[in-house]
């Protein structure tokens, strides 16, 4: 792959780079042909289609040491190396690399971008080699089964037949459950973090709030912007200052910033942004809409809101795990109040109505949804400790 | 229908740990309800080979235990056993945690619903020390077993060994054996009615089964 020599801080040539990922990342990736069609829930088959991934460590001769990590609604494939647009770290380097919890000297580590993404998995910003043009809202809406088949596929070219674990917070967590439902046999643990077995009405509300700001932005074109050489920045930018909000605890915002004046010594008596958290929230909204791509946001969004484990079983969620030997380690926070610990012993007592192995903690910390991907040692020893024994077992 | 154990005891075990473990077959299915840092559960697996699992109402000792591998959950034995399907386990153990429920016979009840045998270990408030002090002090009785003053002990719901046989009979279980311990930590061995094991014994031990 050629390397990219631009002056990132430049807007408009961020926004060249990351429509550049969507189509060539600067990851590994798989293409799949005609031969190789994605059966989509919406009932249509996507071919071609190419998942981007990266993967971490060494496969052992066996293939028995591979965890996948799923990643979160805007996070990327880029969990434990430098972000190639952003040159952020990593957005999961406290908890993968080399010595760490989810150790790369020891387990091969894949993370692959999720199916709907904007950074090399086929997605709304991705070529449709029909048109020539992007996808946009032409792309069938995916659901997070479609995520976990795409992920079993990228697994059969890898030639991996059964995952040591599977990991991941927040929709990372859904696509974990998923994978214990659709690919029992392959995953001999499962690790979900502050996530939740059906997205609830509250959160879908939430969601629905982002993606009406989306499209209320006039730029939006009806999703036709990157064809029109547009972005609803503005948009994107508030839905995910709505959503960031969502993904803290009201206290983690008041010890941060309380009611602290953003360089001013006086309220202004006008708009602009006085507070501390107001400008936060602003810089939060204007990066993100340099990493990510605004009908990437509606189509992810959406298939977090179409999920409910139960609806595929009769509306019981114990039937969705019957019969399964995967051991499971659910993981809640006290302050999450988007996954609250409810969702989470929700799906505990349906893996004990199953007769699965479980194990469930709820993590004391007031750094709400986030803290899955924040510095919380109970956290780490929990995953160190849950993988210790899977590998035991598996003969690691 | 009674048998009494010779002392099996290797110094660093707890005693009642012991005990326990010797009343659960080779391989079985065991939950362990109130399992703390999950000693008995790991004492369990190590020498009984047990596919184990637990229930701790602490988070700290939950998280100790996942650390170690074990499969616990943070749970409450008053709520949480009701989601467990019948017959899940062979054995349910609670092990120096019934006088710690809010509703012990309901908590028993339940055990004997999820799992055939139930194992139940509690301090004995029989114990003729605890009478002796609250016969001279009138005070609710402080010991080394029991550390806590009446204000501030988790334990709201003491009995003594003829409460627990009177309570077995009234929800009609079998009992198939019983192990009461002396303050050294040695079974009660001579062949005795109950009122003496509920004089000398400072805890027990108690297999049940259900009758049908």
């Amino acid at each position: 792959m050629s390397v990219v020599r631009v002056d990132l801080e430049a807007p408009e040539n961020r926004a060249k780079a990351i429509r550049r990922e969507a189509d060539e990342p600067r990851s590994q990736l798989v293409k799949f042909g005609p031969d190789k069609p994605l059966r989509l829930d919406a009932g249509v088959d996507l071919s071609p289609f190419q998942i981007a991934y990266m993967t971490y460590g060494e496969l052992n001769a066996r293939k028995s040491n591979a965890i996948l990590v799923c990643h979160a609604l805007s996070g990327d494939q880029y969990v434990a190396s430098e972000h190639p647009v952003t040159k952020k770290p990593g957005w999961g380097e406290t908890l993968i690399g080399p010595g760490k919890p989810i150790d790369t000297n020891r387990y091969f580590v894949i993370c692959s971008n999720v199916l709907g993404g904007c950074m090399g998995t086929t997605g709304p910003a991705s070529r449709d080699p029909k048109t020539g043009e992007p996808y946009g809202l032409s792309l069938p809406v995916v659901t997070i089964r479609d995520m976990v088949r795409a992920q079993a596929m990228l697994l059969d070219h890898l030639g991996i037949n059964t995952l040591l674990c599977v990991t991941g917070g927040s929709m990372g967590g859904m696509q974990a459950l998923q994978w214990a439902v659709s690919y029992p046999e392959r995953a001999f643990a499962v690790l979900p973090l502050a996530t939740a077995a059906r997205h609830s009405a509250q959160n879908i509300a939430f969601h629905e709030v982002g993606r009406q700001a989306v499209m209320a932005d006039p730029e939006w074109r009806n999703g036709r912007y990157l064809v029109e050489g547009r972005n609803p920045s503005r948009g994107l930018a508030v839905a995910r200052m709505a959503a960031h909000i969502t993904y803290l605890s009201d206290a983690a915002l008041h010890r941060k910033f309380g009611r602290q004046l953003q360089d001013r010594q006086a309220l202004t008596f006008g708009f602009d942004a006085d507070f501390q958290v107001e400008s936060y929230l602003r810089h939060q909204g204007s990066s993100f809409v340099d990493r990510f791509d605004a009908n990437s946001y509606l189509y992810i969004t959406r298939a977090m809101d179409y999920f409910d484990l139960a609806g595929e079983h009769g509306g019981v969620l114990a039937n969705a795990f019957k019969g399964t030997r995967s051991r499971f380690c659910v993981v809640s926070f006290t302050s999450d109040w988007l996954f609250p610990t409810s969702d989470a012993r929700q799906i505990v007592h349906a893996l004990n109505a199953s007769g699965a192995s479980v194990s469930f903690a709820e993590i004391e910390t007031d750094k709400g949804h986030d803290a899955f991907l924040l510095d919380e040692p109970e956290l780490f020893a929990i995953t160190r400790g849950f993988l210790e024994s899977a590998a035991r077992s598996r003969g690691l | 229908m009674l048998t009494r154990t010779e002392p099996l005891t290797p110094k660093e075990r707890r005693v009642d740990h012991v005990l326990v473990a010797d009343m659960v077959k080779n391989g079985a299915r065991v939950l362990d309800v109130g399992c703390g840092d999950g000693e008995l559960l790991n004492l369990l697996a190590e020498t009984r080979g047990v596919d184990g699992r637990g229930i701790e109402i602490s988070q700290a000792g939950v998280n100790r235990c996942v650390a170690k591998g074990l499969a616990v959950i943070q749970g409450d034995a008053d709520i949480d056993l009701a989601n467990y399907p019948d017959d899940a386990f062979d054995y349910v153990i609670l092990s120096q945690t019934l006088q710690a429920t809010r509703r012990p016979r309901y908590v028993l009840e339940q055990m004997l619903r999820i799992g055939r045998h139930a194992v139940v270990s509690f301090p004995n408030f029989g114990h003729w020390k605890i009478r002796l002090k609250l016969l001279f002090r009138g005070r609710m009785p402080v010991t080394d077993n029991l550390p806590e003053s009446w204000y501030e002990t988790p334990n709201i719901h003491f009995c003594t060994i003829r409460d627990f046989v009177e309570l077995a009979r009234e929800i009609d279980v079998k009992m198939e054996r019983a192990v009461a311990l002396n303050a050294r930590g040695w079974p009660v061995r001579w062949l005795a009615p109950w009122w003496l094991w509920n004089l000398f014994g400072q805890q027990a031990v108690f297999l049940l089964s259900r009758k049908k």
